[in-house]
């Protein structure tokens, strides 16, 4: 069985090997036709573009793709600086109809974004040529591998029960050279991924086939990391159900993330995009979803007609009535811990780090500051953005609209939710975001505090405080603190994971829905004094 | 301003501080000789076995010590002097009070084993011993097989932590069947059974004659009274109870039997001098109770009720039904009211066990064989509500309305099966009742 686990291991290793290895492959170039067609299409009216990608990508040497994107950006960079240089001649020569018109032919865009769009054009080489044996020594491979090194705990582990065993003795999840290292790997990852997407182009191109099939488009990058989060989430579900196997609250919970981010995140969007529909994940409830009424969205789906409309109406009933119905008669859990992608991924990838959230108060109020900021930015930034688009203004009470959601894409929805959030599972815990950023956590949060039939109820006077539900709390909750005085737990960031119940060793605590009164008990409740002491601490 | 002393930082200790502090702003000190903070003995298993680091432990974070002006000392206390109100400390020094707590806990017992203070043979029951254990036994080639002698609590606990790092272990218990002088039948033999089955040498009626040393002096082997055999080993962990850790007291005026002797009230003979937790022995036993309760609840217990007699508000302790739990590897306990084991149960005592086919489940009901009333519950494996059980316990509810209301007391985490109507149909065949099994909330019925 060890060995098998082993075995699982190296052929894991080989596969993430042979992914990253895969940028590196690949030779990059143009003909002069397809620079012709392909400035044509974008419309450029620049008139040295197409001399300038000439010279970069028109050439008989091989390029990688990291020199191909730099020749690229040095093109676009030499036409914009072209017409940049008439402006300002023309601005000397106070020639101000020849400098206005100069505008017209920069050309805007992210320079990696830009080399991105000309690299998938321009990449050839074994991976492109076969995506298919690729597809299975990268995602294959690995998730066999995976497998293999999952698969034999059902025995290894010994009988079902709590497997808690040696986690902080393991550099893996006890934060030592394993953990940096993935830390590493996950933010180099988003780091690529969000800033730098020409340099995974090669990882598209092994998805290419899939893409199609599933949606008659070729794959972007997007389309390569929400295959890759479906595949790392099935896989890590294994690993879930072998683990909580005695615990069904776990397995329906895990069946359910599951369940939606296939479903709901992955393939409805994908099929609708493949029948010229707007690509839409039904589940994604503003504010998490932030660009949800931004112009461009706003106008894609108004004009695709009756389902786009149905979009826009569903998104906002979604968030101002079925989001805090639910969790007034469940708490927040159903969504964080039963539907959300984000959940998803921090309840199946991240669940080995689970233990590493901090626990001190001083960080449960920087987590308040943090995430009611986050929440009221995303509305401001929303309202901003609505008034512009209905009034046709650049931006309101002197915030600039496109500054606003530029800003809010790259701090929050790029760096907090992307690279902070998941990069640094290995260190911080697998709920960062969630915790400290998710706006929509912070509303849901604010509901399950205030108006919610759910909480953790403690059992009476059984707790030994022996700390297992704190430091196994993702969300960073010290459960303790609660369950030693008797006190039922009602947090509003407690995402109703379950696994404080889980591995509380007395039978302590129960994730339970019921009537608000008494939810929030008077502290010193049963404690095992008889009732006289108890009604005077309680007369406090 | 007074002075309160508190001699021991374990949860009866500490609890009595935050009482007085919440009631009072009188001057508080705890003394301990074991570690800096106050930390949960309860969970010490969870450190060696990886699931929590000794940090977790604290049920405090470090800064509450000082924001509640509970001053800490560490030192031993050598001896009290209770004419002059002075603590003298091992170390050099001396410490005044006005009044003294003592909550110095418990200490493992020792039967005079030849070979008992050798190298690698130790108790489980302080931070030190946890430090000594990983120098001991830190992985199975360090210490090839250890040998455990008692089968209570704290040996099987002892058990599991050497089975998580693969180390071999025999567990010599002396009982027929473990801890069976305080589980019934049904119940001990299932825990026996679940014990095997994670591979634990268990040896039942069997006692300790000797620990052997090697040239070193180091713990290389032990005997068996019964049969002499001889079975080689690294660690001996003795776990054979616990005592009141009340040496240093022998020589003063406070008077001891076994524990420290309390009133109700929790004072000593010495007035302004109290005794709480584990070292704390009543003069007269509380119903059921053991004069000695050596349990986390009742330390907390005593903790509360000597605070409000402190502040001036004379209370007894006067714990209310008895409570308690624990783990056996997998399978959770918890027990409410009173079942008896065959040893010791009164006469009027009468059970109903029920036992899951997977032999992890089991529950026993005692009840009064005239009257029918609940005296109490044992459950494995299924965990029940505290309130529940409190609270039928108060209004003496009988033994068959107990049982219809069963689904009302479960606590399992949501979706678990129910064995609710197992039970149920097993309690009509064997009483030959014809009790339907209530749907109502727990709320519902108490409303
Ligand atoms: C491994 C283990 C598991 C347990 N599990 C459970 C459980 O699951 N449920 C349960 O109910 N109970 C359990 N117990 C029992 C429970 O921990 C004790 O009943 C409880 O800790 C007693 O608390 P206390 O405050 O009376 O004393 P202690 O916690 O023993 O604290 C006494 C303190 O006083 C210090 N001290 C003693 N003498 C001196 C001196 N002369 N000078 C200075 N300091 C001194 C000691 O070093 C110690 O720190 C367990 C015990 C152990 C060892
Ligand atoms: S895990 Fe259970 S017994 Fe331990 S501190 Fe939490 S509630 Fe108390």
């Amino acid at each position: 069985m060890k060995a098998i686990k082993y075995i699982g291991l190296v052929i894991f290793i080989i596969a993430i090997t042979i992914f990253t290895g895969t940028l590196f492959t690949g030779s990059f170039g143009l003909t002069k036709a397809e620079v012709n067609e392909y400035v044509e299409t974008q419309g450029y009216k620049s008139e040295v573009i197409k001399q300038e990608l000439e010279k970069a990508t028109v050439t008989d040497e091989e390029l990688s793709i990291f020199e191909f994107s730099s020749r690229v950006r040095d093109a676009y960079q030499a036409s914009n600086n072209h017409y940049d240089d008439l402006i300002a001649k023309y601005d000397a020569d106070k020639n101000w109809d020849k400098k206005g018109e100069q505008f017209q032919y920069k050309i805007y865009g992210k320079p990696h974004t830009l080399s991105y769009n000309l690299a998938k054009k321009a990449g050839s080489g074994f991976v492109k040529e076969n995506a298919g044996l690729m597809w299975w020594l990268t995602f294959g491979l690995g998730s066999i591998g995976a497998l293999l090194f999952i698969l034999p705990n059902l025995i290894l582990l010994g009988a079902p029960g709590i497997k808690n065993d040696g986690i902080f003795h393991k550099a893996a999840t006890n934060r030592g050279w394993i953990a940096w290292l993935v830390l590493i790997y996950l933010v180099t990852f988003y780091l690529a991924l969000y800033f730098r997407a020409d340099y995974v182009v090669n990882w598209t191109f092994i998805l290419d086939p899939i893409s199609e099939f599933l949606n008659g488009g070729e794959a972007s990058q997007w389309f390569v990391y929400g295959f890759l989060y479906c595949t790392i989430m099935s896989v890590m579900a294994v690993r879930m159900y072998i683990k909580y196997r005695h615990n069904k609250y776990q397995i329906m919970r895990t069946t359910s993330v599951l369940f939606f981010q296939i479903v709901f995140a992955f393939l409805i969007p994908e099929i609708m995009t493949s029948l010229n529909m707007p690509g839409y994940d039904f589940k994604n409830a503003f504010p998490l979803d932030y660009d949800f009424f931004f112009e461009w969205n706003i106008k894609s789906l108004t004009k695709s007609g009756g389902i786009g409309v149905f979009i826009l109406v569903w998104g906002t009933i979604l968030t101002l009535v079925i989001v805090p119905l639910m969790v007034y008669f469940f708490g927040k859990r159903w969504y964080c811990s039963w539907v959300c992608g984000c959940g998803g991924l921090a309840e199946t990838l991240g669940d080995p780090y689970r233990h590493l959230s901090d626990k001190s108060l001083k960080s449960w109020k920087l987590e308040r500051w943090v995430i009611h900021s986050v929440l009221v930015i995303s509305v401001l930034m929303t309202v901003v953005t609505l008034y512009c688009y209905f009034s046709g203004a650049e931006s309101l009470l002197g915030i600039n609209s496109q500054w606003i959601k530029d800003t809010y894409s790259f701090l929050i929805g790029a760096w907090f939710a992307g690279v902070i959030g998941t990069g640094f599972y290995p260190i911080f815990g697998n709920r960062v975001w969630c915790r400290f950023g998710c706006p929509l956590a912070a509303y849901l949060g604010l509901v399950q505090r205030f108006k919610s039939r759910f909480r953790i109820t403690t059992n009476g006077g059984q707790c030994i405080s022996c700390g297992n539900c704190s430091t196994y709390c993702e969300m960073g909750i010290d459960v303790r603190a609660y369950a030693q005085k008797g006190e039922n737990i009602v947090r509003s960031s407690c995402v109703g994971c379950g696994v404080c119940s889980a591995v509380c060793p007395r039978g302590v605590l129960k994730l339970e829905n019921g009537s608000m009164d008494g939810r929030i008990n008077p502290t010193e409740v049963l404690l095992g004094n008889d009732i006289n002491l108890m009604d005077l601490l309680n007369q406090k | 301003m007074e002075h309160i002393v508190i001699i021991g930082n374990g949860i009866s200790g500490v609890t009595v501080a935050r009482h007085i502090r919440k009631n009072s702003d009188k001057k508080i000190t705890i003394v301990s000789s074991e570690t800096d903070h106050f930390f949960s003995r309860t969970a010490l298993m969870y450190i060696y076995m990886g699931h929590m680091k000794y940090e977790h432990t604290k049920p405090y974070e470090d800064y509450f010590w000082e924001k509640n002006r509970i001053e800490l000392k560490k030192g031993f206390v050598k001896t009290i002097e209770t004419q002059s109100k002075t603590l003298h400390f091992a170390e050099g020094g001396t410490l005044q009070y006005d009044k003294l707590v003592i909550a110095t806990g418990s200490k493992p017992n020792k039967f005079g084993w030849p070979g008992q203070d050798l190298d690698g043979v130790q108790g489980l029951y302080s931070k030190q011993d946890l430090d000594t254990l990983e120098r001991n036994a830190p992985d199975n080639k360090a210490c090839n097989r250890a040998v455990i002698v008692g089968g209570g609590l704290i040996g099987i606990e002892f058990a599991e932590m050497l089975v998580s790092r693969k180390i071999p272990v025999t567990f010599l218990v002396r009982e027929d069947s473990f801890w069976n002088g305080v589980l019934p039948k049904g119940e001990s033999e299932m825990i026996s059974r679940h014990i095997k089955s994670h591979h634990i040498d268990l040896r039942l009626s069997t006692n300790l004659k000797e620990i052997k040393a090697d040239k070193n002096g180091r713990a290389k082997s032990i005997i068996i009274t019964e049969t002499g055999e001889e079975i080689d080993c690294n660690v001996v962990g003795l776990t054979a109870g616990v005592s009141p850790n009340i040496n240093f007291i022998k020589d003063s005026n406070i008077e001891t039997d076994r524990g420290v002797l309390v009133n109700r009230n929790l004072e000593t003979n010495i007035p302004n001098v109290y005794a709480i937790g584990d070292c704390a022995q009543q003069r007269e036993a509380i119903g059921n109770r053991r004069p000695i309760e050596a349990v986390w609840y009742t330390g907390r217990m005593m903790g509360e009720a000597l605070a409000q007699t402190i502040c001036g508000n004379t209370m007894e302790y006067n714990p209310g039904h008895w409570f308690n739990s624990a783990k056996f590897l997998d399978i959770e306990y918890q027990t409410y009211g009173w079942v008896f084991a065959e040893r010791g149960r009164p006469e009027y005592e009468r059970h109903f066990h029920w036992i899951h086919k997977d032999d992890d489940k089991c529950i026993t009901i005692a009840y009064h064989k005239d009257t029918n009333v609940f005296l109490g519950i044992n459950t494995f494996g299924i965990r029940m509500r505290h309130e529940f059980f409190d609270t039928i316990l108060t209004q003496k509810w009988t033994v068959d309305k107990v049982i219809e209301h069963l689904a009302a007391a479960n606590f399992d985490p949501e979706f678990y099966k129910l064995h609710e109507k197992a039970i149920v149909s097993q309690f009509n065949t064997e009483t030959g009742s014809t009790i339907r099994l209530s749907k109502k909330g727990w709320r519902k019925i108490f409303a």
